[in-house]
């Protein structure tokens, strides 16, 4: 994988963007603005519409507005490649799916009917950067929570894509796999000419690792530096003060 | 003992035709059960009836054609059904198919003649000819392409249809055509091994193959070799023992499917 860094150039707007099924509006007037080599975390109570967004996002539902990528330097508008990683995978236990077999149907050309010396070199590599090259032939359905999202993320960031989006990737993983998730996610917008959006429950870690903190409530009601958000207004209705104090506290631990 | 068998003409036609459908079978029942669509490949045997009656009712000499347009729309419209999401897929297949077979049964038994049609039940591979056995290989061609072009879509939709979409993978052409391609498959088979059989056929071999395999190699591989052999060595029983064909491959496909299920158990 080629480390570049981060340029700040480019950045991802979204305008206007809302949702609505049938009668029901999810989501509205959402204007946000993503910048490259940062994290941004969308925030909210469940049903907020953080998923929404996410799906909007990916085109997998019907929204209004546009989201557009944009290079700073000349104004031009490109075409976004994301780099998605889903809450899990439909695979049950006896799948008969190696980790090969996973990254290669998602990012190969070579059918996974066979498989090639040079394909598997490939692939393990990717993998490496995460630290799970080692996992590269055991089936995908055996993988812990924290193994699986590993794999996920090596996918997600093999074409080197703008942005990366991660849908509250870190439901059942224990302490240990959250502070290795985030600390990987500090890496990946270091090394990477990569924007982040993260969907997430874990405010404390929000708190600490996040560049900027949108909190949603079918639009954005607040937006700005970790800080900034916490201690609105807005962030005191969803999640009362109590949440406010015992984030502070753990986040200077 | 072969050699007898074989000197009759019939007898090499089934056998060729065994080994041209056969792998077909094993190599897409693999991606049926993967993408959990075993009762849809059986709602669309069973519309292989009302294929046959729309082509009687239209005068079509040839009902395979029918039956392959019939199959065709059939699956398209389940697939475009089940999109909508307005009711829970095995319910909505279920109706599906049950409506599509009583039209079948009843047009057909019109003026008591549903005997004429009462072999597509059971199927006979023995009667197949040789300009069938050419339209098998043909086939035989159009999927194995198929399969080598899409199967790495295939998987990845099975696994998350979100995740594929986002790398620039078209879920829904990819579920139509497999769609069309089950379709096809089923429709040019089902002659020979009857609306009954045909989704154990489909089923049989790819979930035997699933108790034992650990990668998409092995599951593929194991599944047309399953495959290849409870038809062949089916093929063969039943000419010993004067028995229907099609049962006996899925007789020994069903054990087949036990033997693994008893040594994955273990594994």
């Amino acid at each position: 994988m080629k480390k570049i860094i981060a340029c700040g150039f480019h950045c991802i707007k979204i305008k206007d963007l809302g949702v609505s099924f049938g009668e029901q509006q999810v989501l509205e007037n959402i204007n946000l603005h993503i910048h490259c080599g940062q994290i941004s975390a969308v925030i909210g109570r469940n049903g907020a519409g953080k998923s929404t967004l996410v799906k909007a996002i990916l085109d997998e539902v019907p929204h209004t507005g546009e989201i557009l990528f944009k290079n700073k330097m000349d104004n031009t508008i490109q075409g976004l490649r994301i780099g998605y990683v889903p809450q899990t995978v439909n695979i049950d236990r006896t799948t008969p799916l190696s980790v090969y077999d996973m990254f290669q149907s998602f990012t190969g050309k070579l059918p996974i009917l066979v498989k090639t010396k040079n394909e598997h070199e490939h692939v393990k590599a990717a993998l490496a950067e995460f630290d799970v090259d080692g996992l590269i032939d055991q089936p995908v359905g055996t993988l812990s929570g924290g193994q699986l999202q590993r794999v996920l993320l090596a996918m997600a960031v093999h074409d080197t894509p703008n942005l990366l989006l991660l849908d509250e990737p870190v439901s059942g993983i224990d302490k240990n796999g959250m502070d290795d998730f985030y600390e990987k996610m500090q890496y990946l917008k270091e090394t990477h000419d990569l924007a982040i959006i993260l969907v997430s429950h874990d405010l404390d870690y929000v708190y600490k690792y996040a560049d900027n903190v949108i909190l949603i409530d079918k639009t954005v009601t607040a937006a700005g530096k970790p800080k900034q958000v916490f201690e609105s207004e807005a962030f005191k209705r969803v999640f009362g003060k109590g949440a406010t104090g015992e984030v502070e506290v753990n986040a200077n631990v | 003992m072969f050699s007898e068998m074989f000197s009759y003409a019939f007898m090499v036609r089934a056998t060729i035709a065994i080994l041209l459908i056969s792998p077909l079978f094993g190599m897409v029942g693999t991606m049926i059960v993967q993408k959990r669509m075993a009762y849809f490949s059986d709602a669309l045997g069973h519309s292989a009836l009302t294929g046959i009656a729309a082509g009687v009712i239209m005068g079509i000499a040839n009902t395979t054609i029918s039956m392959i347009i019939f199959g065709i729309c059939f699956a398209l419209l389940l697939n475009y059904i089940s999109r909508k999401g307005l009711s829970s897929s095995d319910t909505l297949i279920s109706v599906f198919a049950s409506c599509a077979t009583a039209l079948g049964l009843a047009i057909l038994s019109r003026g008591g003649s549903f005997a004429n049609y009462s072999a597509i039940l059971v199927g006979d591979i023995l009667s197949i000819t040789a300009s069938e056995i050419i339209q098998l290989i043909v086939l035989f061609a159009v999927i194995l392409v198929f399969w080598c072009v899409s199967i790495n879509r295939l998987t990845a939709i099975s696994i998350h249809a979100t995740l594929a979409k986002s790398r620039s993978i078209s879920v829904r052409i990819m579920e139509d055509a497999f769609a069309v391609l089950i379709a096809l498959l089923v429709m040019l088979s089902i002659k020979w091994v009857g609306i009954l059989l045909i989704n154990a056929l489909l089923i049989l071999p790819a979930a035997s193959s699933r108790n034992i395999s650990d990668n998409f190699r092995e599951y593929t591989y194991l599944s047309i070799i399953f495959s290849i052999f409870s038809g062949i060595v089916g093929l063969f029983v039943s000419y010993f023992t004067d028995m229907a064909t099609g049962p006996m491959i899925v007789i020994i496909a069903s054990v087949i499917y036990f033997a693994t299920y008893i040594y994955g158990k273990d594994r």
